[in-house]
């Protein structure tokens, strides 16, 4: 008897440790991030003001700003998301589908091949496909440089998602005398919805922050653009460019600039993380 | 047997090249209830769900011979127009999560880009929950989520959503399996009111549920007819020993 109550105790010890290990191990993982947040919070919010943000870039001495890093970088994802959201979604539904299908099948490996493709062979491929047909780095290049990029994500929520559709309902909507693609448009997306949106919220904000596909496409430009032939400027191109650089008033730019892409994105995961919980579906 | 509305001649079945129903003959009465009863994997889910073709959507799936809906075979006609004169329920009730519960009755419309003035789909979705027992229970509420119903009311609601379409013939997939005593008797009360106006076909693994809903009953195994004939007769004086074992609880 005493035996046992010695055992349960020590058995309660153990999981009081156990809970202790993984506590810590969890805050520890969070050092890194409180410490980049709170270098980039220290050095960044000095530079940022209104002046800064509505500015274009200066020679060194005169104080600049960042206006279209930040416009460059609205259009750039723009442009991908209209490039990338379409062919991902009709991608994804593909797969989920006709998951039995050997072409899909074939699909569905080749997407997670192309997540693990490095960001700066697919900068290299565009600008062979694009900057150098139309002899010009390029908004188009850098664009699609990215929407490739967003490619696999969307594609893999797209089809988790639709995993997670229970088959009942897509029955449901048939024995209705629903065509299947109204069925797949009109019941099963929709149940999808929020965690397609969620992944393709995710991919944007972690294309919002890719320097290396942009460097042979995009290339980087001081003054604003908007036409789509020629090169534009980013946040990840100008941090890249000013940290870089041997001036420090420029460095202390790349400080702000790099404050407004965390802030960008953390909005963009907020939304995200807001979406999955308002529009998720229960059965 | 009387005015028959449902034809089954020389019929099989298959998944792959596994025959899963063995040339069935059968007619079908109009405006009664019919009961298919058997044990496990007999055929009578996939004898139902080859009723409104809905089962060669299962990869592998095939079927021989013919069945007549008034006269015309199925298997000729457009499988849409099939389900939407067939209409089905399932075992575990399945209303659209994103729609309301008004949407849900009229989705069979508006899935199929079907217009309606909204004075017609109102009536459509009034009458429809009439006839499913459901609308003194969401009348005031018809703008919410069909899936915040309880089961038994949820399996109401899919019902009411198939008989929005004007069915010739409801099919009951085990319809009561996923609900609780009080639910399942309120849709066999259903059953009982609903078949005078609609040919009603239900699967049920319960024998006392074919006894109290229903005015044929067919008794399958492996795959073949074993006896069909009115429910009182086929219960009191089964003439096949299967059958016999089988409503007595000797297998199955």
């Amino acid at each position: 008897m005493n035996d046992m109550v010695k055992k349960l105790k020590l058995r309660q010890i153990q999981d009081k440790l156990f809970t202790a290990i993984i506590g810590i191990f969890s805050i520890a993982m969070l050092l890194p991030l409180f410490f980049i947040l709170f270098y980039i919070i220290k050095n960044g919010a000095a530079a940022i003001n209104w002046h800064f943000i509505t500015s274009l870039p200066k020679p060194v001495g005169q104080t600049g700003g960042i206006s279209n890093a930040i416009v460059g970088t609205i259009e750039l994802i723009g442009i991908a998301s209209l490039i990338a959201i379409p062919l991902a979604l009709f991608t994804g539904i593909y797969i989920k589908e006709f998951e039995k299908n050997k072409l899909a099948a074939a699909v569905s490996s080749l997407t997670d091949l192309l997540q693990g493709v490095p960001s700066i062979v697919i900068g290299i491929v565009c600008y062979l496909w694009i900057v150098l047909p139309l002899k010009s780095f390029s908004l188009l290049s850098g664009a699609v440089a990215l929407a490739i990029m967003m490619l696999p994500m969307i594609i893999k929520s797209t089809y988790h998602s639709l995993r997670l559709v229970p088959e009942s309902l897509k029955e449901a909507s048939l024995a209705l005398g629903t065509p299947y693609y109204r069925t797949v448009i009109k019941v099963m997306l929709p149940a999808a919805a929020s965690g397609i949106l969620t992944g393709i919220i995710l991919s944007v904000s972690r294309v919002a922050g890719e320097t290396a596909p942009l460097l042979f496409t995009a290339f980087g430009n001081p003054f604003m653009n908007f036409s789509i032939d020629k090169p534009v400027n980013s946040l990840p191109l100008l941090i890249f460019n000013y940290a870089t650089s041997p001036f420090s008033d420029w460095q202390k730019q790349a400080w702000g600039a790099s404050l407004i892409l965390i802030i960008m994105i953390s909005v963009l995961n907020i939304i995200s993380k807001f979406m999955e919980h308002k529009w998720k579906t229960t059965y | 047997m009387e005015n028959d509305i449902l034809r089954i001649e020389n019929f099989y079945a298959y998944y792959d090249k596994t025959c899963i129903l063995k040339d069935i003959n059968l007619k079908f009465a109009k405006n009664r209830a019919t009961s298919i009863l058997g044990p496990s994997g007999c055929g009578k889910t996939t004898l139902l769900r080859c009723i409104n073709r809905m089962h060669e959507l299962s990869g592998g799936a095939s079927v021989k011979g013919r069945i007549l809906l008034s006269g015309k075979d199925i298997y000729t006609t457009e499988p849409m127009i099939v389900r939407r004169k067939v209409g089905m329920v399932f075992q575990k009730p399945n209303p659209f999560p994103t729609m309301n519960i008004y949407d849900n009755v009229i989705a069979g419309y508006k899935l199929n880009g079907i217009k309606l003035k909204r004075s017609e789909s109102d009536r459509i979705v009034e009458e429809s929950l009439i006839k499913a027992d459901l609308w003194d229970q969401v009348k005031d509420n018809l703008y919410k989520r069909g899936t915040f119903l309880s089961g038994g009311q949820q399996q109401r609601l899919c019902i009411a959503r198939a008989l929005a379409m004007k069915p010739d013939i409801l099919l009951l997939d085990e319809a009561t399996s996923a609900l609780d005593p009080k639910a399942t008797s309120n849709i066999e009360k259903l059953i009982n009111q609903l078949k005078h106006s609609i040919t009603i076909i239900v699967v049920t693994h319960n024998i006392a549920q074919a006894a109290r809903v229903s005015d044929y009953t067919l008794f399958l195994f492996m795959g073949e007819t074993i006896e069909y004939g009115k429910t009182s007769e086929l219960f009191t004086t089964p003439k096949d020993r299967r059958t016999e074992e089988y409503l007595t609880g000797k297998f199955g």
